[in-house]
Order: structure tokens, then C-alpha cells, then sequence
């Protein structure tokens, strides 16, 4: 067998590592597969244009930026910030599990852009974790008040990728679709998305269960 | 009957009025990128595959050179939005719930009625459709609530847009990777090599391998996007759905999920884990990918767990 259509998954390793543009990445990893399978570099050309054209609905989903735009020029985002500061007084525990819940349930309605680390947890999430857990502890200790910041960024993340795809118009319940339907299996979103729920459940008690787990600790250290 | 078609005209529409507002700010490259991008949803389905591979390199010679800006079109400043925000208070959320409602009532409503027997529709694309019928009966009510300046909406949009920049396509490409990779074998070949390594007739080590591969392509890659078609043409759908008869739906939608573990411990997934690191100025580089693996983890097992009852043993 030839092993050498391999060495694209090396090139974007390199190329990611490098800090090079990843979509320069993507397409030279493309050519690179392409050729060493032994395809001449016009077919190669011809196959990734083909796939891009044919996977073009997967950013037909980009025409919502003008709402949401309009929105945060009336003031989304500040609304967004008062909800979440109306919670104010509660633990870190608390405030970081509401706040995972938040995320998730908006995510789940294709609100991706209601949360974010630029958007909401440097400004808002984080320095609210930290008050609130050295309202409950006292003074942190520095590397204390680092795994605070970092478990509200985590809570972002855990939140916006295991509730994102319980809504059926995003990218990748669009790509499952369209990979399984060039296999001959058509699939519709909502047969997919469904199954998204047992996982964001999961992803629920266990984050939670962590985001507790590290205020206890706190706890401990502090006292 | 509406199909993609009409959805990528539409797209093609808005990508265009961004290309034009680019070039009236002199953002060249901008103009030329967006332009581009709205050329190959406009005229996509009438060019011939090697134009719209050139199209393809031409979009990533631009990103690829550092052409594409960021912009600052003229909006609300912070204390207008605070006043806004006060003022119209939690009604500001509701344009932005009339998206997934149209999506969700109106997909549910169309295979449960008998509307899907009108063909009004493309079939298994109702729902990319309402989602896009969704942001326009948005918009237009956000413009008839607000009354903003007449090209707010579009400059609003762009400067979204621009933040956001050639990350934008990325899914996109990635897709466009996988397909490549799938005609050159590679999913084939790493098929070759776990089918080799799996003991024949193992269901349960064979979703093992598939829920592994996806977490490992994820964290080399950095994106759940890049693995996924590469692991489902090697294992998910020859060993697992035609092998095995397993159920399609759990095995694509939780083997995304069990990919997006991986990300929760890559650094090659920028955005998630070494921006937000640096944006809340801690000192080690890695701090939030420490906070995320013992959740990814344990979220790992119950993917495999998910996969095998929900895909097999509930469906057989």
C-alpha cells in the first residue's frame, strides 16, 4: 500500500505548528495529498474545487451576521451582561455553573455569538469567578486566581462546543450530513441533532460537578 | 421548489453588498476576498471545476499574503449601547430567537404535516432553508422595530465579518480537505492500518478506535471539522454502519461530539484554548487546555458509551 497521502496530516501538523495561515495550510496539505496519491496537479485542482463548491451551504449560515450586528448596535451584548449580572452574589461554583448552563441553551438556539472569550469571559465571566470565589475564600493565592480565569475560559468552551450542536442549522450537523450523503446514507439535521442531547448532558454533570469540585478545593487551600 | 440554489444567490447577494461596502473604505484586499467568495456562490454551479479550484487558490493567496483587514465601520458607542440595552431592555433578544424558532417549529411543522407533501421544499435541505427564511423575517423585523440608518444592518455585518476574517471559509476548506483526502485514499489507508489493529467482529473495540481516532485527528488537526471526514470513510461508515449495521445518525453526530474532546486538549485549536489563555493574561501558555482535560476525558468515555448502546444495541 502507499503510506505517502499520509504525509498531508504531517504538513498540516508543520504548517499549524508554524503558525503558518491555516487555510495556506489546508490547501497546500490538499495538493500535497492529492499528488503523492498520484493524481496530476490539474485534478487535484479540479477535486478541491469541486468539494469546495459542492460544501458551500456549510457558510450560507454566515447571512445571520447582520441581525446579530444590528442587535449588539442596540445593545445586545450589555443585555446578555445584565442577565447574567442580575445572578450576582452567588458562589463561583454557582455563577460558573449558571453561566455553563447559559451558554449551552443559547448555543443549543444557534446564539453561538452570546458568549465568547473576547465578548463576554474577559470582560465579565472570569473577573465575576474571581470576586465571587475570594468573596467565599478570601484572598487567593496567584496560582489559585489562574486556575479560576482558566476554568472560566474552559466553561466557555465546554459550554458553546456541547450545546452548539443541538441546533440543526450549524456547520458541523451540515457536514455530517453532507459527508454521510456522499456515502450514499441521507440523513436529515434533526436525526443528528437529537443525538447531540445524551452528550450535552453528560457534558453538564461532569464540567459542573469539576466547576464544584474546584471551589471546594479552593475551600481547602484558603483556609 | 426552493433549493440551495436559491440560498447560495441570496448569500452570494449579501457577500457582494460586503465586497462593494469593503472597496468604498478602500479595504482592497477585503473587497477582493469577499468579492471572490460571493463570485463562487453566484456562479459557482455554472463554472467548470478547475475555475472554481483557481477561485479556491486565489481566495487563499489573499488570506494567505495577510490581505485581510480588520474594519470599523461607524456604529453605537459603549454608553449609547448601555442606554439601548436599558431602554428596550429583554425584548432585544427576541429578533435573534425568531432565527432558531423558524428553524426548529418550522422543520418540525414540515415533516410532521402534511406541508411536506406540497415539494415546497428540497427534500432534507427544509431546514438550511428556514434558517435562512428565519434571518430575513429577522432582519426585517429588527429594521422595522429599530429603524436603524439604512445600510446599518450591512455595515454591522461586515465589521462582524471582518473580525471573524478568513476563519470564516475555514469549515469550508476543511471540508473541501477531507474530500480531498477521502479521493486520495487516506481515510482507506487508516482503515487499512485500525483494521489491522482491531480484532475481527469486535464491535465495542471498533467504536473504541473510532471514538479515538476522532479525538487524535482533532488534536492534530485543531478542528473536529478536518477529522471528521477522514475518520468516517476509514472506520465510521465501512466497519461501523455497513460492517456492523449500526445507526448512521448516532454514529456521525456523537463521533463529531467524541472529535470536540480532542479540541478541549489541543493547542493546535487556537481560538478555544491559547487565546482566551493569553487574553486573561495567565502565565502558562496551556492553562486552559489543564482546566478542560478532566473534563474531556470522562466526556470521551460516555461518547463511546453513547455511541455503542444508542447505535447499536437500542437500534438492532
Amino acid at each position: 500500500m502507499n503510506y505517502w497521502p499520509l504525509a498531508g496530516i504531517a504538513i498540516v501538523v508543520a504548517g499549524f505548528a508554524l503558525r503558518f495561515n491555516p487555510l495556506l495550510v489546508v490547501v497546500t496539505a490538499a495538493l500535497a495529498t492529492g499528488v503523492l496519491a498520484g493524481l496530476d496537479l490539474v485534478a487535484v485542482i479540479e477535486a478541491l474545487g469541486k468539494a469546495f463548491n459542492d460544501n458551500r451551504y456549510i457558510s450560507v449560515t454566515w447571512i445571520i451576521l447582520p441581525v446579530i450586528g444590528l442587535l449588539e448596535r442596540y445593545g445586545l451584548q450589555q443585555r446578555a451582561r445584565a442577565v447574567i449580572e442580575g445572578i450576582r452574589g452567588a458562589t463561583m461554583g454557582k455563577l460558573l455553573t449558571i453561566y455553563l448552563l447559559f451558554r449551552q441553551i443559547t448555543a443549543a438556539l444557534g446564539l453561538t455569538s452570546l458568549g465568547g472569550h473576547p465578548q463576554t469571559v474577559r470582560p465579565l465571566v472570569a473577573p465575576m469567578a474571581e470576586a465571587a470565589a475570594e468573596k467565599s475564600h478570601g484572598e487567593l493565592a496567584d496560582e489559585d486566581r489562574e486556575k479560576v480565569k482558566a476554568m472560566s475560559a474552559a466553561t466557555d468552551n465546554v459550554g458553546l462546543f456541547f450545546g452548539e450542536d443541538i441546533f440543526f442549522a450549524i456547520a458541523s450537523i451540515l457536514l455530517i450530513q453532507g459527508v454521510f450523503e456522499s456515502y450514499g446514507y441521507p440523513l436529515t439535521p434533526l436525526q443528528l441533532s437529537v443525538w447531540a442531547i445524551p452528550t450535552a448532558i453528560c457534558a453538564f454533570i461532569i464540567h459542573g460537578w469539576r466547576i464544584r469540585s474546584l471551589d471546594r478545593r479552593l475551600g481547602r487551600t484558603a483556609a | 421548489m426552493i433549493t440551495y440554489e436559491w440560498l447560495y444567490i441570496l448569500t452570494g447577494g449579501f457577500f457582494l453588498v460586503w465586497s462593494l461596502l469593503s472597496s468604498r473604505d478602500a479595504k482592497w484586499g477585503n473587497a477582493a476576498f469577499w468579492g471572490l467568495l460571493s463570485a463562487s456562490f453566484l456562479f459557482g454551479s455554472h463554472l467548470s471545476d478547475f475555475a472554481n479550484g483557481v477561485l479556491v487558490l486565489a481566495l487563499v493567496g489573499i488570506a494567505g499574503l495577510g490581505l485581510l483587514k480588520r474594519s470599523d465601520p461607524a456604529t453605537t458607542t459603549l454608553e449609547e449601547r448601555q442606554a439601548h440595552s436599558g431602554r428596550l431592555g429583554n425584548r432585544l433578544f427576541l429578533p435573534a430567537l425568531i432565527v432558531p424558532l423558524t428553524a426548529v417549529a418550522g422543520t418540525l411543522l414540515y415533516n410532521y404535516t402534511p406541508l411536506s407533501e406540497s415539494g415546497l421544499l428540497a427534500e432534507r435541505r427544509e431546514t438550511l432553508i428556514l434558517f435562512s427564511l428565519g434571518t430575513l423575517i429577522a432582519l426585517t423585523a429588527a429594521m422595522l422595530w429599530l429603524k436603524p440608518p439604512v445600510l446599518a444592518a450591512a455595515e454591522e455585518g461586515r465589521r462582524l465579518l471582518d473580525s471573524i476574517g478568513w476563519a470564516g471559509i475555514l469549515p469550508q476548506m476543511l471540508a473541501a480537505l477531507g474530500a480531498v483526502f477521502a479521493l486520495a485514499g487516506v481515510g482507506d489507508i487508516i482503515g487499512g492500518i485500525a483494521g489491522e489493529i482491531i480484532p475481527d467482529g469486535s464491535i465495542f473495540l471498533t467504536v473504541v478506535v473510532f471514538a479515538l481516532g476522532m479525538a487524535l485527528f482533532t488534536m492534530i488537526m485543531g478542528n473536529a471539522f478536518a477529522a471528521f471526514p477522514v475518520m468516517a470513510a476509514a472506520i465510521g461508515i465501512p466497519l461501523l454502519v455497513e460492517g456492523y449495521g449500526g445507526n448512521p445518525a448516532v454514529i456521525g453526530a456523537v463521533g463529531m461530539l467524541a472529535g470536540f474532546c480532542g479540541t478541549l486538549m489541543t493547542p493546535m485549536a487556537a481560538n478555544f484554548n491559547i487565546v482566551p489563555a493569553a487574553l486573561l493574561e495567565l502565565k502558562d501558555q496551556n492553562a486552559v487546555i489543564r482546566q478542560q482535560v478532566g473534563t474531556a476525558l470522562p466526556l470521551w468515555v460516555c461518547n463511546v458509551v453513547i455511541i455503542y448502546v444508542g447505535a447499536f444495541l437500542l437500534w438492532t
